[in-house]
Formats: structure tokens, sequence, C-alpha cells
């Protein structure tokens, strides 16, 4: 878009003008910015959510103390609250055939990104947040996870003091596979609550 | 499916590199500065996460509010939006600063090669 007319309006200037203002300040080093990117699109992924769901998986002692207290669990794992601090206070609510848990921020985009990234772009949608609390079962339906009506839904509205992580169940027929296998099975979505473990994502 | 989920789902789809679970989390370069300036400032002290995202819900909730029926939502954008303000009060950058640069940085000839 280089060679176009801009105007001073859009968000790709407005953006740009901002950097240089805080960077001519000696407010803000670019090359941290850099570095923040970098990390939350290479470094923080749902695989450190994985691994922290296929350990409680397969250590019960791990999973009873994730359950009590995931900010100190997570850290057994080497997993830090990482840039930004964004995860003051993790919790894990833990997946039964009684109850399904599901986890939206009704009033802007908090996410657990310590253990999952920067969240997918329907997470932050407004129609994901307020459907997920209007009508979960059918909403979790469109994503194709079909409970059964007696189980309960459990809607966990994440806040800046606390971000939530679901445990999904562990699916059948996977008591052969190790730790890592298994980590391989549990998708951002099914620790969103959207989805389940082992299920193609949507 | 209603309309609106299989939207998310396709919007997901088209974007997205092989893996299931990945998509790309920017859409444009500018929203990746705008997410790293926000982490980097509020790690460096310059603001609390908690004072960014007080104006980030503000910024949502109004454009929830004054958004014309179907129009389409820019995250990003509220989260820019939200930035500034935070910039503003916090003394880093002001209003009028920033509209100068804006439009000092959109007359730049045509072909500079930038963000």
């Amino acid at each position: 878009m280089s060679d176009h007319d801009h105007h001073p309006d859009e968000p790709a200037i407005r953006a740009e003008a901002l950097e240089h203002l805080l960077v001519e300040q000696g407010l803000l080093d670019p090359g941290d910015v850099d570095t923040v990117i970098a990390t939350f699109n290479e470094r923080i992924g749902p695989m450190n959510g994985a691994r922290v769901v296929a350990r409680a998986w397969c250590d019960p002692g791990f999973r009873e103390r994730l359950l009590a207290d995931a900010t100190a669990a997570v850290a057994e794992l080497g997993i830090d609250s990482g840039p930004g601090g964004q995860m003051e206070k993790l919790v894990v609510v833990e997946n039964t055939d009684a109850i399904h848990n599901v986890v939206v921020c009704t009033l802007c985009s908090c996410y657990p990104w310590a253990v999952l990234g920067l969240p997918p772009r329907w997470y932050k949608s407004p129609a994901y947040r307020s459907r997920i609390v209007r009508e979960p079962r059918s909403l979790l339906a469109e994503f194709g996870t079909r409970l059964n009506p007696d189980t309960e839904i459990r809607v966990w509205d994440s806040s800046a003091e606390v971000r939530y992580l679901v445990l999904p169940q562990r699916p059948l027929g996977t008591n052969d596979l190790t730790e890592a296998q298994l980590a391989e099975l549990v998708t951002r979505d099914a620790m969103i609550g959207v989805g389940r473990a082992g299920a193609i994502e949507s | 499916m209603s309309s609106e989920t299989a939207a998310w789902i396709d919007s997901d789809a088209a974007e997205a590199p092989p893996s299931a679970n990945g998509e790309l989390l920017f859409e444009a370069p500018w929203e990746a500065r705008a997410f790293g300036m926000a982490v980097t400032l509020a790690d460096s002290g310059r603001f609390t996460w908690d004072e960014f995202r007080a104006e980030l819900i503000a910024a949502i909730a109004g454009w929830e509010a004054t958004a014309a029926p179907g129009a389409e939502y820019r995250y990003y954008e509220c989260w820019l939006a939200a930035l500034s303000r935070v910039a503003e009060r916090k003394g880093l950058a002001s209003v009028e600063a920033l509209a100068a640069r804006a439009t000092e940085l959109a007359a730049r000839p045509h072909g500079h090669d930038h963000r």
C-alpha cells in the first residue's frame, strides 16, 4: 500500500506516529518491541498449555497441585507469567462427564497468554464474548462440541486478576501414549473449552 | 451453524498456516507494533497493565455502542485507541503531537518504504 495515498487517520499511520514519538523521547526501545512480537509469535503458544495438560493426565500429584494452585504448578514446568506479567493468577478448571468448562473475557480479551500465546481472532469477537454467556450450549455445538443435555456448562469470565485454563478430559484409548504424544492431542480450542482434546479443530 | 460462526471459522481457515493450532496473530504489521508497544511500555512501568486494560475495555465498549449494524469489528483499532489514550493520560504523547506526526507521515512521498 506504500504506493497509494495515506490518510493520517489510518491505523498504520497512527501506530507509526505513536512509535516515533515514544522512541524520540527515549520512552520506548523499538528493539524491545521487536522482541515482544517475536516472543509471542515464535516462543509462546498453545504448546505450553498442552504440556501442562499432558502432565496433569499422567501425574495425579501434579494434577492435584494444578487444580489447587495453577500458577505455582505451571512454574514447576518452567512456565513464567510472561511479558507484561499477563498472568497474575492462573486457575485451571477440570472437565468431567458432568461438567464442561469454557473460558471467555466478556469485557475485552483477557486470556492466559503465558500458557496459550495470543488469543484467536474469534475469542476477541463481540459475537463470541456475548453468545458464549447467553447461549453456551448452542454456540459450543457450532464449534463441533455437542454436549450431553445433562452436562452442566460453566462459563468462566477472565479478568485482569484471574486467567482460566480448561483441563480437558483425556481422550479414550490413549493409555499407551507417552506424555509428549498426549501433548500433541491437546489443542488450543480444548484448553479454551470450545473443543475437546484429540478432536479435529474447527 | 450460524453465519456468524461460519464467518469466524472461515476467517480462521483462510489465514491459517498449516498447523491446526496456528493462525496468524496479526492481520497487518501495525497491529503487531501496537501490541508490542503496549506490552513493552507496561513492562517498563510507563503505565500499568490495569491502566491499559481499562482503556481497552472502554474503547471496545465504545465501539460496540456506536458501530453500525454489520460493521466489521477491528480489535486492534480498539487496542491502538486504548494505547493512544493511556499514552496521552500518562503524558507520553499528546493528542496534538500524535495528530501532527501522523499528518507528516501521511504526506510522505509515494513509495516511501514504511511499516
